[in-house]
Parts: structure tokens; C-alpha cells; sequence
């Protein structure tokens, strides 16, 4: 399979994103620009400081070229998994519901987490951000919760930021776009720290089989 | 670009705007703008008449302590430079090691200090900029950040403020851009109160071929300024705040301190490195303090060329800027690069990719003048010579002073229990974690972080481009070196050495900054002279050259100087990044050890500050032995047969194992009697610091092979040290309690 | 040209952190009685066509889900 790997201005981890994808298959850049996803069976949207986080994370990011056609194959059921940056675009782009506010105690964090997947399975991933508190009005976090929309919450006592229900990542209805705030592109790797990363992008590629 | 019938001659040349002022006003100017007589007299000399107001202001920078080193430039001629992996030495933006396989590991440290104390978030953030932009000026990719601070101690509103912005900023732009930050130390001590220090270092990468230098070469070829545009930033900021000491009425001050945009440098970083791997640059340079004149006369100088730069070719932020404004602005996120006529096209085609500003402003010339132009006219006309290297150098008049200047506070009673004791140390700022601190930054971005901060006494980085990896440690404690600058700083060299070696890394080359009061002053100057001797004798002996690095001078105040801070920065190369050893215990059951040369003493540690004890003297370090002592932990940690390794600084042989106990969750068993038998008291045993010591632990046997004391073993839940009468046991919670505690001091209870 | 001054804020019920942080601060130094701190944005602007600013609004300048805008004229244009 062949991964892109979008590129904006100010992205800082798409490079190791691009490495975390190429174990479980191709990977390439996308140049923010490009209209044409060169027909990638999945889509990545990575983390960092695309323009700067200017107006807010992710709202300059959300009109690029390559997001438009992001929505597209979203809509068209295509895999996009959206990483902190990359989650906070999906969700100004409406293609996840609710939305990534200040941390709460109005710090970048950088830690390692342990999350808890939708079926109880454990992951220790680090999670570095300064606005990565989820929220999304009351009413509608029961009916995500109610429709199994939950994909990740941090492990009791680990949430670092205040998030609403300790989620740390969201998949949206139709279950093909998947977003969350700790990076898993920085735990494949057991020299650098553990390897439960390697699940997300093995349960991406694994969707599409 | 010369416009026609102009002709700059020694002589004076002809339509250049005349002198702003006139006799007296001329001296309170020039006086104002930090010359002495002595020094106009020598400008007007080589310039065959007075200066005009833009060359007046470019002298005022480029003669300034912060841009010309006048009080150090002969002593750091001391430090040796030389080795077989130096790829690039000190006078370039960075230096740079060998590190194989084509690559090379740069470099470098540098201070931000006066405009931190005025805005610390921006004067932190630029400072991580200014670093940046001098890794990436030779070419190298920035891969890891350090950092090392100092502020007043934390009862005071303004170090607490202070502070928190400080480690904001450097987050904020570190974060921003994407380079990892991995180390670093924080100290807080009352001298720093005024005055505090933030010194930042950053590390990069390079095959040695896309390496570029600073040097302008080829006379008609173009000079182009690239990146943010030119504002009023820092006008008369950096280099005149470094050069005077700072007094009552520095919020005036805050106008001239710079705003730093990661983002921007984001883009003019990948921008820079494409045009260097693409080999369209003859050289670069970036643009800090003093702006586009100590550039484009450092690179003029370097290259033995003469440089033009027309003012009104300068991309602008403001509409009304004066020529002198432009040429000493200290907007940041800027570089100066040297382009062939041929090539400029494509160099400007290229930062319009990466939305970078980008815009022909000179040319090189073969006159060895540097010419300021405003569009047809001439503005200044000054010889490089003059204007770069032409500063007189001073000699300093040291004096030792008589006993210790710094003063004493209690805040502990010497017949404190010996478990209150450690609580006390484990609890003071300057020893407890810092995790407050290193959480706010990201220190996994770029995928090359084997170990993270505090997991291991040195950062350790991945470098699988030559199939190894480096480790980097930044250290340095000016109280030590308030006793004795000259062993002080020894055992600065020797703190990077060993964090090193507990890494499994050999020493490639070392940065350096050297933080210290005025110059002009004895006691200040004989603290300079004496820390610059120990740091050129400790890197003799070690055999590891200076590359680089910076001096902060005249960081003062009504209160007098700061503790003498020579802040050392190494690197070091290791073959595999997996062995690196933790600093913390393994596992119950491993034998613990101490190895090296370690003769504790209680001068110039925490617990004397901590006692009101402080005094001037230090013991003299062995530079032989330590150095043999970090060979056998080396090799051990790279052998892979040792649980861990941390080495004994702040607070002493307790200190280290309950650092090494608390961050794994087992306690420990140990016994000093060794050290007692050395001819320790059971205080100094416990708490004396000073070189040369190593904690080990693992098997037992594989420990006595390597001659190393055993002294005791891991296990339990509490730190229980034998120590004669001050036998200590500390419950494992209540220590890791005390030792965590800078987050809640800081944050309360929104951590 | 007209000139206008769009406030953005945090929706009521949104926790706003920094309005909180601000809050807690200012009786120390000196600054009783003051509460309900809200820390939002301002962007200013000319505009040719005033009529769109309130979509410009909701599509960029803020975000609908979390904040509120308000658009005001400048030099009554």
C-alpha cells in the first residue's frame, strides 16, 4: 500500500511520520499545494505547527489544496489518519467533530502517555502539545460516545491536558477518518522508546485489506 | 551598483553626509553609544576624518564588547583548537567534528542574557533563533537544542517570572520549529538575581560537502538578504545592552528587545539547506547582533573583499527607516548569502518556493571598504579593516580579592538531621528534577532521541547516517567557580567529560560561554583570566579542542558581579546508542559501586550554600585520574554489562543515588565506609562534592573487574545510607516528594 | 474601503483557561473585584465588501463550534 504523508508550512513531524508509514508499506510527501494525491491509498496528516498554529492550529491548514482533496477521499471513504497538528485540521475542516482547545494548565507538555483503544488494549505513545483539550458540546459527546466514535482515551490519572471524558482520539461516523493528539509515528521504535505505535498505522493499512 | 564619479579613497571621499554633531555633542554622543575617547580618536584616524551618523552607529556596534570581544579576544587565544576531527574551528558561525562517513556534527553556545532579563520569553525565544540560524548558516540541519539557565532564587516574583517566561520561550520557538530539545541545567543562586543567564546551544548535522563558510569570495558577485523583513528591532538593542551593565530604568529598555517568528525561520531553514545542497551559495551568514553591518563585515573581512550594500534595495517593515536604522537593525530571522551573478535568478526562485522574502541589496567589491548606499548616493564609507578587526584589544588588570565577595544565607542549621539533610538538597532548586521545565519542551521531534532528559546523564541522539550516534551534555556551576575559578571551571570540562563517558560517548569537541561581571573591574577580570587558564588546561589535557562558542561580559549590577559562569557544552561520539547507560538502578539484587578518583569535599556544595557556609577555595581536581576514570566507565557502558551509570555532582553521593533510586522506584542499601576510609568525614562522604565520581551499578563481579568500590546494593523501598553518625534512611515516596518539588513551587495547584 | 475590528471569544461554558489565569493574578497585584475574565482575539481589517465580513467571520476568523465573533465598524464606515 502507499501512504502520503501531507507537507504544510511549519510541519515538523511529517518526516518521521513518512518513516513510521514505511513500515507497514510506501510512503510519500504530499506539498501542501498539490491537488493531486497521486492516488495514495491513505492519507496522514502530521503533526506540528503548520503556518505557524497562526489564527488558530490548523485553520490556515484546513483551505490548502491538498486538504481539499483530502475531504474528497475522506468522503469518498478513504483513510486519513490526522496526528496533534493533523487532528486539530481535521477538526477545523469538519471532517471529525468537536474541536482542540488550550491545555489546561496553559502549558506545552511533552510525556508519555498510556492510552486505552476502543477494545481495552493498552499503548504507550508520547504525547507533546500545547492545545490538545477536546472538546466538543455536551450533546454531542454522548452521541459520539454512543456510536463507538471514541477511538482513544488516556489511561486514568494520564490525561494531560483536561480533555472532555480524557479522549485523546476520535474517529469520525463513517469510521475511516481517525484522529488523535499523542503521536504514535514516535513510538516504532524501540530505541527511541516502546513500539505500540506501529498499531495505529498497522490498524490503518490493515482497513483497507 | 557603484554609483558614477563616486570615489571612496582613505582620504575621506567625497559627498558623504557630515558628523551628526559637532564637537561636545559629538563626545556626549559617541559616549552615549558606548565609545570611549580613545576609541573615536582611532575611528577618526582610520577613517582620515569623522565619522558621519550611519558609520558612527556601525563602529558603535561592531566596537562594542558583545560584537569586538575587546576584553577577552586575547585570552581566548589560550584555548587550544586543534584536532584531528575538527572540521570547522572557532571564527565561523559554528563549529563542527567529524563524526564519519562524509558527515560532521555542529555546534555551538550562545548568550541571550541582557535581553532575557528585560523579556524573557522573547529574549529566550531569540536566543534559541540566534543558534539556530548559526547551525544552519554552515549548512548543518539543527537536530537537538540544550539549554542552561540561571536566575535569583525562587522566593523572588521576578526569577519565578522570569523564569517561567524564559522556558516558555525557548519552548515556543523550539517546539515551533522542530528541533528537539534534550538537555540543558537550570541553577538558581542570588548573585544571578539582576542579572539572569540564558545560554543556548544547538547541535546539527552536515555532509561535510554541502558545508559552507562565512568568507564572501568573488568580487562582482551579488549579496542577497534573505528571510523576514527589516524592522526596527533591536535598534541599539543586543550589542549595547551587552555592553553596559544594567541599572534602575531598563524598562526603557524593552523597545529596542527583538521578536523572534519560528515559523518564519522554519522556512528559512529548509530554504538555506536546499540552496546549500543545491551548491548555489559561495557563502553565508546570518544576521544577529548588529544586523547587516557585523555581517556583511564579517564576511567581507573573512574573504579579504570589500562589500556595497544599498539600503533602499532592503525589503522593509517600516516605511520611514533611517539608512543607519537599517543597517543596525536586529530583526531577526534574516541571512546574508554571497551568490554568483549567474545563479541569483534561481536563489530567488527558490525562496519564493519556500515563502521566504528574498532580495538583491549589494554586491562584492574589490576595495576592501564596506560600502553603505541609498539607492545612488553613499552613506558610509569605511574600511573593513577598521570597522571589523580595527578595535583596539585590552588587556584586563586582575586582582584576586580577598576571601569570598557573594556573601552567605542560611537556610538550613548544621545540626539538621542527616534525613532532613537530603530532603533539604533533594528539595532545593538547583538540585531537585526539573521535569517542570524539560515537559514543556518536545524532546522526540526528529525521531533521534535514544535517550530523553533525565534518563541518562547525557543526551543521546541517533546518527544513523554514519551508523552511530552522539551524546551532548551542557554544564557548568558558578558557585564552584565562585570559589576558585580556575579549578571551578576544570570541573566544569570534567562534568561534561564524565556525563559523557556514563553515556558510552569519547569527547569530540566542546562549545563554550563564558558568562562573567564587567571586565574593567579586578575581581571580575581576575575571574576571567583564571577560569579562561582552567578551561585551556583542561581541554589540553583532555585533548578536546574548542570549536567555538561566546563571551558575556559585564552582567552586573548596583549589587555587584555574577558568580563567574564559564558554561561548557560538549559532544561526544558513541557506536551504539542502545548501550547507552541509564542513570538510574535496573533492577533489586545489583551491586552498587563507586568509581574515580572522588575526593568529596564540603567547599563551595549546595549544603554549605544551603548552611550559609560558602568560602573561596576549592580543591585542585586531577584532570589524569578523572580522565582514566571516564576511559573504564566508557568502555564498561559501551561493553553493555552495567545496569547504570550517573555520576556525583550537585549535592553529593546521597544526592546521586537517591536521583538514581526515585526514577526507577527501587530504594537502596549502601554503606560509605569506603569513602570514610579515604579520610572523609561522614558529612563529606554523604554530601561533599567535587569531581571524579561515578555511581555504577549491576553485577557484582562485572563491577570489582572494573575496580570500582563496592558499596552497597539496590533494593527496597527507601534510601538507607550507612554513614557513622549520620546514618541516613529516607522513605523512597517521601524523597522522590521532596525532589519533585520545583512543579508544585511553581505551579501550584494548576500543574 | 471600509475598516472594521472583529472581537473573537470563547463560547460561555467553554473553560478559558488563560481568562482564569489572568484572574487569579490580579489581586496580587492589586486588583480586587474583578471577575468573569474572558481571553479571546481581535483581528482589525479593511474590507471592499463589508456585507461578506460575516462570513469571512465564521469560515476563518473564528471558529463557529467554540467561539463567538462580533464585528464592529471603524470611523463608522
Amino acid at each position: 500500500m502507499v501512504w502520503g504523508v501531507l507537507q504544510f508550512p511549519g510541519s515538523c513531524d511529517e518526516r518521521d511520520a513518512l518513516h513510521a508509514c514505511g513500515l507497514t508499506g510506501e510512503a510519500r510527501l504530499i506539498w501542501h499545494e498539490e491537488r493531486d494525491l497521486g492516488g495514495v491509498d491513505a492519507i496522514v496528516v502530521p503533526g506540528g505547527f503548520s503556518y505557524g498554529d497562526y489564527l488558530r492550529a490548523g485553520a490556515i491548514a484546513r483551505f490548502s489544496p491538498a486538504m481539499e482533496a483530502v475531504a474528497e477521499f475522506a468522503a469518498a471513504g478513504g483513510p486519513v489518519l490526522g496526528i496533534c497538528n493533523g487532528f486539530q485540521v481535521l477538526c477545523e475542516a469538519d471532517l471529525l467533530p468537536g474541536a482542540l482547545l488550550l491545555n489546561e494548565n496553559l502549558r506545552f507538555v511533552c510525556r508519555q502517555v498510556d492510552l486505552i483503544d476502543a477494545e481495552g488494549g493498552r499503548l504507550s505513545i508520547p504525547a507533546k502539545h500545547g492545545e490538545g483539550r477536546y472538546w466538543v458540546p455536551e450533546k454531542m459527546l454522548d452521541a459520539i460516545e454512543a456510536n463507538g466514535q471514541i477511538a482513544f482515551r488516556y489511561a486514568p490519572g494520564q490525561n494531560p491536558n483536561g480533555s472532555a471524558r480524557d479522549i485523546a482520539g476520535v474517529r469520525n461516523e463513517a469510521g475511516n477518518v481517525l484522529g488523535l493528539m499523542p503521536h504514535p509515528e514516535h513510538a516504532v521504535d524501540a530505541m527511541t522508546g516502546s513500539t505500540d505505535g506501529l498499531q495505529v498505522f498497522e490498524a490503518v493499512a490493515g482497513s483497507l485489506v | 551598483m557603484t554609483p558614477a564619479g563616486a570615489d571612496a579613497g582613505l582620504d575621506g571621499g567625497p559627498s558623504l553626509t557630515p558628523p551628526p554633531f559637532t564637537g561636545a555633542e559629538q563626545a556626549a554622543a559617541y559616549k552615549e553609544l558606548g565609545l570611549t575617547d580613545a576609541e573615536y580618536e582611532l575611528i577618526c584616524e582610520k577613517l582620515g576624518r569623522e565619522p558621519n551618523g550611519v558609520e558612527l552607529a556601525m563602529f558603535s556596534l561592531l566596537w562594542s564588547e558583545h560584537c569586538a570581544y575587546k576584553h577577552s579576544r586575547k585570552l581566548l587565544g589560550r584555548l587550544p583548537t586543534k584536532g584531528e576531527r575538527v572540521v570547522m574551528g572557532p571564527g565561523e558561525n559554528a563549529g563542527a567534528v567529524d563524526i564519519g562517513e562524509g558527515y560532521a556534527i555542529a555546534f555551538k553556545v550562545e548568550s541571550h542574557n541582557h535581553p532575557s532579563a528585560v523579556e524573557p520569553f522573547q529574549g529566550a525565544a531569540t536566543g534559541v533563533g540566534g543558534i539556530l540560524r548559526d547551525v544552519f548558516a554552515i549548512g548543518a540541519r539543527p537536530i537537538a537544542m540544550l539549554d542552561s539557565l540561571r536566575f535569583g532564587e525562587l522566593d523572588s516574583e521576578r526569577s519565578r517570572f522570569l523564569l517561567d517566561g524564559a522556558v516558555r520561550g525557548i519552548g515556543h520557538y523550539g517546539n515551533s520549529i522542530g528541533v528537539p530539545t534534550v538537555g540543558g541545567e537550570i541553577y538558581f543562586e542570588e548573585p544571578y538575581e539582576h542579572n539572569c543567564l540564558v545560554n543556548a546551544m544547538c547541535v546539527g548535522i552536515a555532509k561535510q560537502e554541502d558545508m559552507v563558510r562565512a568568507a564572501a569570495a568573488g568580487v562582482g558577485n551579488a549579496v542577497v538578504l534573505m528571510g523576514a523583513s527589516t524592522g526596527r528591532d533591536g535598534i541599539g538593542g543586543a550589542s549595547v545592552l551587552a555592553s553596559a551593565e544594567l541599572g534602575d530604568g531598563d524598562e526603557a529598555k524593552r523597545p529596542t528587545v527583538q521578536i523572534g517568528d519560528p515559523f518564519e525561520e522554519s522556512k528559512l531553514l529548509e530554504c538555506c539547506l536546499e540552496l546549500l545542497g543545491k551548491g548555489l551559495l559561495v557563502s553565508l551568514q546570518d544576521l544577529g547582533a548588529a544586523g547587516l553591518t557585523s555581517s556583511a563585515g564579517e564576511m567581507a573581512s573573512a574573504g579579504g573583499v570589500g562589500i556595497d550594500i544599498d539600503v533602499a534595495r532592503v525589503p522593509l517593515r517600516e516605511a520611514d527607516m533611517e539608512p543607519f536604522e537599517i543597517m543596525v537593525s536586529e530583526s531577526q530571522e534574516r541571512m546574508l548569502a554571497v551568490v554568483e551573478p549567474a545563479k541569483v535568478a534561481e536563489v530567488l526562485a527558490l525562496c519564493e518556493k519556500w515563502q521566504t522574502g528574498a532580495a538583491e541589496v549589494g554586491a562584492i567589491t574589490d576595495n576592501a571598504h564596506v560600502r553603505v548606499l541609498d539607492g545612488e548616493e553613499v552613506v558610509g564609507d569605511m574600511p573593513v579593516e577598521a570597522l571589523v578587526d580595527g578595535c583596539p584589544l585590552y588587556d584586563l588588570s586582575p586582582a584576586e580579592p580577598q576571601g569570598w565577595i557573594y556573601g552567605n544565607r542560611t537556610t538550613l542549621a548544621t545540626d539538621t538531621a542527616a534525613e532532613e539533610t537530603l530532603l533539604a538538597l533533594l528539595g532545593s532548586p538547583s538540585v531537585a528534577s526539573k521535569r517542570w521545565a524539560f515537559e514543556q519542551y518536545d524532546s522526540v521531534v526528529g525521531s533521534r532521541t535514544a535517550r530523553r532528559p533525565e534518563t541518562a546523564d547525557a543526551a543521546v541522539l541517533a546518527i544513523p547516517e554514519a551508523e552511530n550516534a552522539i551524546a551532548i551534555s551542557i554544564d557548568g556551576n558558578g558557585r564552584r567557580v565562585a570559589c576558585d575559578p580556575y579549578a571551578g571551571t576544570i570541573e566544569a570540562v570534567l562534568e561534561c567529560a564524565q556525563n559523557l563517558a556514563c553515556a558510552g560517548a569519547s569527547p569530540l569537541g566542546l562549545t563554550n560561554c563564558l558568562n562573567f561581571g564587567n571586565p574593567e573591574k579586578p575581581t571580575p577580570a581576575w575571574q576571567l583570566d583564571r577560569a579562561v587558564q582552567g578551561l585551556a588546561d583542561a581541554c589540553e589535557a583532555l585533548q578536546v579542542p574548542v570549536v567555538g562558542g561566546n563571551v558575556s561580559l559585564y552582567n552586573e549590577g548596583p549589587e555587584g558581579p555574577i558568580y563567574p559562569t564559564p558554561v561548557v557544552g560538549m559532544v561526544g561520539e558513541l557506536p551504539d546508542p542502545a548501550n547507552a547507560a541509564p542513570s538510574v538502578f535496573a533492577r533489586e539484587g545489583d551491586a552498587i559501586a563507586l568509581l574515580g578518583p572522588f575526593e568529596p569535599s564540603l567547599a563551595g556544595s549546595e549544603l554549605a550554600k544551603l548552611r550559609g557556609e560558602l568560602d573561596a577555595g576549592l580543591p585542585q581536581p586531577d584532570i589524569a585520574t578523572v580522565a582514566a576514570a571516564c576511559t573504564t566507565v566508557r568502555e564498561a557502558v559501551r561493553s553493555g554489562k552495567l545496569s547504570s551509570a550517573h555520576d556525583v555532582s550537585d549535592g553529593g553521593l546521597a544526592c546521586a543515588l537517591a536521583e538514581s533510586a526515585i526514577g526507577t522506584g527501587i530504594g537502596c542499601r549502601v554503606d560509605v565506609q569506603p569513602l570514610r576510609s579515604r579520610g572523609c568525614s561522614p558529612e563529606e562522604a554523604l554530601f561533599g562534592e567535587g569531581s571524579g565520581g561515578f555511581i555504577l551499578s549491576g553485577e557484582r563481579a562485572v563491577l570489582e573487574s572494573l575496580g570500582a568500590t563496592l558499596i552497597g546494593e539496590v533494593g527496597g523501598n527507601a534510601i538507607e545510607i550507612a554513614a557513622g553518625d549520620r546514618s541516613l534512611s529516607v522513605e523512597l515516596a517521601v524523597a522522590e516528594s521532596s525532589w519533585r518539588s520545583l512543579g508544585e513551587l511553581l505551579d501550584g495547584a494548576y500543574r | 474601503m471600509a475598516k472594521a475590528r472583529v472581537l473573537i471569544r470563547p463560547k460561555e461554558g467553554i473553560l478559558d483557561p488563560q481568562g482564569k489565569a489572568v484572574e487569579r493574578a490580579l489581586p496580587a497585584l492589586g486588583f480586587e473585584g474583578v471577575e468573569h475574565v474572558r481571553v479571546g482575539r481581535m483581528v482589525e481589517l479593511e474590507a471592499e465588501d463589508p456585507a461578506r465580513l460575516p462570513e469571512l467571520c465564521e469560515k476563518l476568523l473564528a471558529n463557529p463550534l467554540i467561539e463567538d465573533f462580533e464585528i464592529e465598524s471603524i470611523d463608522g464606515g
